[in-house]
């Protein structure tokens, strides 16, 4: 079990971010936890890439052992990805803060009122015809 | 002997700036504490031999993702309310998900060694690169030759995303004047 320090640790890690996502109310927070979990997967795929006294993938006639460089091409690709969802994340939060004057998940669903029916809601879209819904 | 040694090491730091983030209220501080831990990572990145994640999680992840952070909380608020939710469902969930992953640890290959699945199987760009493309950063030569779909599926992503971004931001504007 030892040998597998370095999962384990990225498993806690990614937990950690599970938690805080559903544990917080916080929508920033929310966010916080998702770059936690989003980060610890990078690491998830990087380590088997490794090879204990080898080099960068970078090709040096002086050098015979080398990482994994598919790994390391997944993983960029992950990096800006997450931080193009990362930005649509936050103006949610900045347009959710400017309708409804919170960001905490509590509060909000307060301002919403009592839980309306699906099918009611379902009903009311269609009487006030399409896409007539806007806050 | 001493690569195995720093990763401890920087995985114990990890896990201490993670507890940090999990317990502390402000949302300032939860996230400078994300920027240390994009740090933190880069650095554990560079000791695993993966130098252009390393750049990447260093510039992007600390860097950038911290300043949108920061221009979102100068227009929401900076700390969190007092939480009066029940925690024991989240925590049954992290801890149900943390024993199924360690579970399915058993068949994982050891840290570092050169006999894992990864290294023996699939295609070896670490051979093909130099005749075939000749650039010697492997990982540049498979970005932007074997695998450049890939980065064309990124970038119509992050396309996608700024115009998102775009019209959330464009709706605001318009229902100010109004």
């Amino acid at each position: 079990m030892i040998v597998h320090f370095s999962q384990i640790a990225t498993i806690l890690l990614m937990v950690a971010g599970l938690y805080v996502v559903i544990a917080r109310g916080n929508m920033v927070k929310k966010l916080i936890g998702l770059s936690l979990f989003q980060t610890s997967v990078y690491l998830l795929y990087i380590l088997p890439g490794k090879v204990l006294g080898g080099t960068p993938p970078i090709l040096d006639p002086a050098r015979a052992v080398y990482a994994n460089p598919l790994p390391h091409v997944l993983i960029l690709t992950a990096i800006v990805v997450g931080i193009a969802t990362l930005a649509l994340g936050l103006t949610l939060v900045v347009r959710i803060k400017e309708a409804y004057g919170t960001i905490e998940e509590d509060e909000i669903l307060a301002k919403e009122g009592p839980k309306e029916n699906l099918k009611d809601r379902v009903r009311n879209r269609s009487k006030s015809g399409r896409g007539g819904t806007a806050a | 002997m001493i690569e195995t040694t720093v990763t401890i090491l920087l995985l114990l730091m990890l896990g201490a700036v993670t507890i940090g983030i999990v317990r502390v209220r402000g949302l300032f501080a939860a996230v400078v504490l994300l920027g240390v831990y994009s740090f933190l990572m880069a650095t554990l990145f560079v000791v695993l031999d993966a130098v252009d994640v390393a750049m990447t999680e260093a510039a992007v992840g600390a860097g950038v993702s911290t300043v949108f952070f920061l221009g979102a909380l100068s227009l929401t608020d900076t700390v969190e309310a007092p939480g009066k939710r029940r925690q024991i469902m989240p925590l049954f969930v992290a801890v149900v998900t943390a024993g199924a992953l360690l579970w399915g640890l058993s068949d994982l290959p050891e840290f570092g060694s050169p006999d894992q699945p990864i290294h023996r199987q699939g295609a070896d760009y670490l051979v093909r690169s130099m005749p075939e493309t000749g650039i010697a950063n492997v990982v540049s030569a498979v970005l932007a030759s074997y695998r450049g779909f890939d980065t064309l599926g990124e970038t119509t992503v992050v396309f996608t995303a700024g115009m998102g971004i775009l019209a959330l931001l464009r709706r605001r504007r318009g229902e100010g004047k109004s």
